[in-house]
């Protein structure tokens, strides 16, 4: 898959997992493990570049002795997923039309 | 490989990275280690789940952004700098001379022509009044012949007025533009 795309989609992804309920680096993998499989390295990469971009804040909470970082979705970050489903309407369209071309021959 | 080993040679690796977040990296990498053990895996078990050390840190230095890459120079690069010096800032400044001396004598082709014009607008004036006064005290038609010299030196001197406003322009627009590539490069680096 083309490397932005699919950065896009990763980003919207674990935007996704933090939606409902703060969460930490562990419990976001397991989430989306049964629909994509996310390695720690990329996480980081990701959760980093959503922090910078506002999209996420994090805080460390102590859990069990150690401390651990939860990360909680901002308004910026809900408006990413809206607009990622919007785009991704125009994408399926896009798709349509491709595919057309494909049964018509 | 137990938690402690695995992080330490994570550390030693990410140490020829510039990047200032190592010890995050190594403490996110610590704590999914230790969510794993959480959940009943052995530790062993849960540092191999991460994957080896060379695979992440193959991942961890794809993502990093190119420009992050700049590493910082070896000791034998530097003091090879430092020993070639006096040939490398020598040449540097022989280029930057040859630079500055071809620009210059762009300015100088730029004076000379403002210099043409000077005199073709002078001989014009000169053809006029000299003209006139011949005309009225000597001779009337070397007066009007030198009259009309002089006219014909305005025409000239007109489109030579307007050859070197072009070149002035153009010198000064090759100036700007060479200042700002100048100093967009500083600004990237």
């Amino acid at each position: 898959m083309d490397v932005q795309l699919k950065r896009g989609i990763l980003d919207v992804c674990v935007l996704a997992a933090i939606k409902d309920e703060d969460s930490y680096g562990y419990k976001i993998i397991k989430d989306m493990k049964p629909y994509i499989e996310l390695s720690e390295s990329t996480l980081y990469t990701i959760l980093k570049r959503l922090e910078n971009a506002n999209m996420l804040t994090v805080r460390t909470a102590e859990h069990g002795g150690r401390l651990r970082k939860y990360y909680h979705i901002t308004k910026e970050g809900h408006n990413r997923i809206e607009e990622f489903k919007k785009e991704w309407k125009e994408i399926m369209s896009i798709y349509r039309f491709v595919t057309k071309e494909d049964s018509n021959e | 490989m137990n938690k402690q080993e695995f992080l330490d040679r994570l550390r030693g690796e990410l140490s020829i990275l510039p990047s200032a977040d190592t010890e995050e990296r190594i403490n996110f990498y610590s704590e999914m280690i230790d969510d794993r053990v959480e959940e009943g895996v052995s530790e062993e078990d849960a540092v191999a789940e991460i994957g080896s050390i060379e695979s992440v840190v193959a991942q961890i230095t794809a993502d990093i952004p190119q420009k992050a890459k700049t590493r910082k120079l070896k000791g034998w690069e530097i003091s090879l700098l430092a020993v070639g010096s006096p040939l490398w800032i020598s040449l540097g400044v022989a280029a930057a001379a040859v630079l500055f001396s071809l620009y210059v004598s762009l300015w100088a082709v730029v004076i000379s022509l403002w210099a043409v014009f000077a005199s073709v607008a002078a001989c014009a004036l000169g053809g006029l009044a000299g003209g006139i006064c011949i005309a009225v005290t000597e001779n009337a038609a070397s007066g009007i012949a030198l009259f009309g010299g002089g006219i014909a030196c305005i025409g000239l001197s007109i489109f030579v007025f307007f050859g070197c406003k072009l070149a002035t322009k153009g010198t000064v627009k090759l100036t700007k533009l060479c200042v700002k590539k100048l100093f967009r490069k500083k600004e990237e680096a």
